[in-house]
């Protein structure tokens, strides 16, 4: 088996008596296409949260390639290479598309406590903020304030944003979540044309998107790993389609 | 398909090049230098206020860059500079009254304490960092009343300077080269702050403001970088302190004063948060009001309190940019939709 690029050992966390995460151990494979699925408060937010640092474990560890990075802090984490967008937007709102982007990539490129020369005269973060934009589509957009933006093209940024830390690991949280169906499409496309060296891990809802992105499937309920195979396993899995049968049968 | 409002749209060449020139003078800069040369020609009778006016927007500035820029409120600035003005006095009373030397050991030991106390208070926000600031202050104030033998007490302390580089002194009855000096410093202060906020460093801190959880996950030391812009801003805090007890050749507990915190937040807020600019225009038009209300309905403290509440709360609903904000707006209406605001 290929050494896995992320992966967590008997991960466990609590919020008071809740228990968020049950003895989770998962890996994720340099380059890989990694989906999470699991009902709403299954704890598949938190998970990417212990992945990036944003929560400290209540046990276990979680390892970037063999290093134990269980105490690494978040913005560590993101300069050893893991990158993430939010289910809920978390952008700087009041700013531009490209402001958005440059803070991310001075920030990457080391020169974001420079005070010197002004931001402007960084041509190197101009170039690849262009880049940026334009595969993403976002060029005509790049002077709008975020505020300014339909939902669907502020996800776009999300994505983008995590593009320009030029990550190794990708987790994308629900990035389609909110965007009416008929614009979803346009993420779903940014999604499918990520370079193909990054590893991505995906939580999403959609299974159609699910089983045609993603080459591998956790399934996740309850804090606890249910299942996981490839998405031919994970469709024929009697445990699966009993939660999800019972879950639709709830709404 | 594309919602830009008022851009050149299509073209991220253009977009590149209005973030190559944002940082660029416009010539409307020039406007409160040349007004403040002016008033030294044409008001000579009011140059003790117009310097202190120039003081409280060196200090206001020094405050923006935390408030306005990296968005972490404060009401307890006075903290750094009453650090500033009893460094300077101290000195000048013990045999060094060298004013430069002064400004320099104020802004040094402001910064130590912007260092020790932003290093705490910062792992907090919101209410809890807005009262610890507060509390600071006060302590300090406490401290310079309890050392009276050092502090001079509420009497204070009276001292000479020297001459400015051995050549100019300060004068304290016309305050014509007072008034220049903090001129001068001022706008050498004002240019580094200028520099500090169109640099990556300045943008940085925009994002905190703007949003502290994504700067986290793009990989920003966040408490790192807030302590390091409380530095600069209470070094530059200091470094006001230091001019006003300079210019008076006094110094007492006053500069402590919690109710200086607020005032020079007040006129941050008046003038407009994070747009520089504001700082000139709150202090200004604050410092203005203050002596009118005294020279029109005496000097009670009610009336002069009244008017300022009255003034803050339309600012606060109606105006939320400040006065420059509103500024902005109607340069906007003259010129057309354009996106050149200074920010
Ligand atoms: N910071 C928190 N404090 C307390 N409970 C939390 C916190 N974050 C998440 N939870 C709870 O943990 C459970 C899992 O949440 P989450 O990871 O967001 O689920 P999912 O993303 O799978 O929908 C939910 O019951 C949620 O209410
Ligand atoms: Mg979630």
């Amino acid at each position: 088996m290929i050494e896995p690029i992320l992966e967590t050992r008997g991960l466990d966390k609590n919020f008071g008596a809740l228990n968020v995460a049950r003895n989770i151990n998962f890996a994720l494979a340099p380059g890989a296409r990694h989906a999470i699925i699991g009902p709403n408060g299954a704890g598949k937010t938190t998970l990417i949260n212990l992945l990036t640092g944003v929560l400290k474990p209540s046990a276990g560890s979680v390892y970037l390639g063999t290093n134990d990075i269980t105490k690494m802090a978040e913005h560590q984490r993101v300069k050893h290479g893991i990158a993430r967008t939010f289910q809920i937007n978390t952008l700087f709102m009041g700013l531009s598309v490209i402001d958005n982007l440059n803070l991310a990539i001075s920030e990457r490129m080391g020169n974001a406590t420079g005070i010197l020369r002004p931001a402007g005269n960084y041509s190197e973060v101009m170039e690849e903020a262009g880049r940026i934009l334009s595969t993403l589509k976002l060029d005509n957009d790049a002077l709008t304030e975020i505020h300014e933006l339909p939902y669907g093209r502020q996800r776009l940024v999300e994505i983008a944003i995590a593009l320009a830390l030029d990550p190794k690991v990708l987790l994308l949280d629900e990035p389609a979540a909110g965007v009416p169906s008929a614009e979803s499409h346009i993420i779903l496309d940014a999604v499918d044309s990520l370079p193909k060296d990054i590893a991505v891990l995906i939580i999403e809802h959609d299974m159609d998107v699910v089983f045609r992105f993603a080459e591998r499937i956790t399934v996740l309920v309850r804090g606890a790993i249910l299942a996981e195979g490839d998405p031919d396993e994970i469709a024929a899995d009697k445990e699966v389609q009993a939660v999800y049968l019972g879950e639709s049968a709830h709404v | 398909m594309t919602s830009s409002t008022g851009t050149p749209t299509g073209s991220l060449a253009r977009s590149v090049q209005f973030l190559q020139r944002r940082h660029r003078f416009h010539w409307a800069e020039i406007i409160p230098w040349i007004l403040a040369i002016a008033v030294f020609y044409l008001l000579p009778g009011y140059r003790l206020l117009a310097t202190q006016i120039l003081v409280m927007i060196l200090f206001a500035l020094s405050l923006d860059l935390i408030v306005g820029y990296a968005g972490i409120i404060s009401l307890g600035h006075t903290a750094f500079f009453g650090t500033g003005a009893y460094i300077t006095a101290l000195m000048a009373s013990n045999d060094i009254p060298d004013p430069i030397l002064g400004l320099i050991a104020a802004a040094a030991g402001a910064a130590v304490l912007g260092l020790v106390s932003g290093w705490v208070l910062l792992r907090t926000t919101g209410l809890t960092l807005l009262v610890l600031t507060m509390a600071v202050t006060i302590m300090l104030q406490e401290l310079a009343n309890d050392f009276d033998e050092i502090t001079g007490g509420f009497d204070g302390i009276n001292f000479t300077n020297s001459e400015i580089l051995g050549l100019i002194e300060l004068d304290q009855l016309w305050y014509s080269s007072s008034y220049i000096y903090v001129l001068v410093v001022l706008f050498f202060g004002f240019l580094t702050i200028r520099t500090i906020v169109y640099a990556p460093f300045g943008r940085m801190l925009i994002g905190i403001r703007e949003n502290t959880q994504r700067m986290s996950a793009i990989g920003t030391p966040v408490h790192q970088r807030q302590v390091s812009v409380y530095i600069i801003s209470a070094a530059i805090a200091g470094i006001a302190g230091a001019l006003w007890v300079q210019v008076q050749g006094n110094v007492t507990t006053e500069v402590y004063t919690f109710e200086l915190s607020g005032e020079v937040l007040i006129m941050l807020i008046l003038g407009g948060t994070g747009r520089l600019y504001g700082a000139f225009l709150g202090a200004t038009v604050y410092k203005i009001l203050e002596s009118t209300t005294e020279q029109v309905l005496g000097t009670d403290e009610p009336y002069w309190q009244f008017a300022i509440g009255i003034v803050l709360i339309l600012t606060v609903l109606f105006a939320r940019r400040g006065l420059f904000g509103i500024f902005e707006d109607i340069v906007k209406k003259f010129k057309g939709a354009s996106k050149g605001e200074v920010q």
